[in-house]
């Protein structure tokens, strides 16, 4: 598995989740993006990179810039991801206090 | 419909929290995770050894579909009743590491309860990869049920 492109990889990194609101509002270019930080340029291109691999950001040609969005889409699958999870428990737990009710009942 | 069991995962941070508001007293809800029989009967488990005290450990075991036995099991670290357990869990053989349980209870009403489960894992892979195994439970557990309920339409 290629880790760059896990989106969980990809929003691990604090300068990544700041691009990610930072073009939450508006698409941005590189250059707009890398003013914000007080790293390298190619540090924030690489962090681009990382972002655009695996689809938290698109590109946008438009004239002779390139400018990066954000794709609410694969953002909702960060979401989608702890739903099951949180299920597995709800169901768990559903069970716990269907039992307990029992027990209630009984006294 | 209001979600009753609610998953916090701050991106970047090695914990989880998960927390559940129960329609059951303080007394009962605590109950469920301190006498044997009942924490086999909602976790599905069977209890090996469950000391529930300061310096205590725990062991459960279950059995899958195919036979396979898959021990769980954690040393107790706090024990306060009816208010917290602080715990270490561990998969046995699973090759994940152990986790930091801190379960805190709490009185809402008479009636209601809520638990509060604060996990903490040793590095930011080994939660991604618990949700991931929660991931297919979870389905899992739809399945079954789905399962169950085409089975009584059959009948």
């Amino acid at each position: 598995m290629n880790l760059r492109r896990d989106v969980f990889q990809a929003i691990a990194d604090p300068t990544r989740r700041a691009i990610l609101l930072l073009v939450a509002t508006h698409a941005m270019t590189a250059g707009a993006i890398a003013a914000n930080f007080d790293t390298a340029r190619p540090t924030v291109s690489k962090h681009l990179a990382i972002l655009t691999e695996c689809e938290l950001l698109k590109q946008e040609q438009n004239g002779r810039e390139i400018y990066y969005h954000l794709n609410p889409h694969k953002m909702k699958e960060i979401a989608d991801f702890i739903e099951p999870f949180r299920k597995m428990w709800d169901d768990r737990f559903n069970k716990l206090e269907d039992i307990m009710k029992k027990y209630q009942t009984k006294k | 419909m209001e979600l009753k069991t609610k998953v916090h995962a701050e991106e970047g941070k090695q914990e989880l929290i998960v927390t559940r508001e129960f329609d059951l007293p303080l007394e009962l809800l605590f109950r469920a995770y301190t006498e044997p029989e009942i924490l086999e009967e909602w976790m599905g488990t069977k209890v090996l050894k469950l000391e529930n005290k300061k310096h205590g450990s725990w062991q459960f075991e279950t059995t899958d579909p195919a036979g396979n036995k898959h021990g769980f099991s954690g040393t107790i670290h706090d024990f306060v009743p009816e208010e917290r357990i602080t715990r270490t869990f561990e998969m046995e053989n699973s090759g994940f590491g152990v986790q930091l349980e801190f379960l805190e209870f709490e009185k809402l009403t008479e009636d209601t309860s809520k638990l509060r489960m604060h996990i903490i894992y040793k590095t930011l892979e080994e939660r991604a990869q618990y949700l991931k195994i929660g991931m297919a439970r979870g389905m899992g557990l739809a399945h079954n049920r789905l399962e169950k309920a085409a089975i009584k339409f059959k009948k």
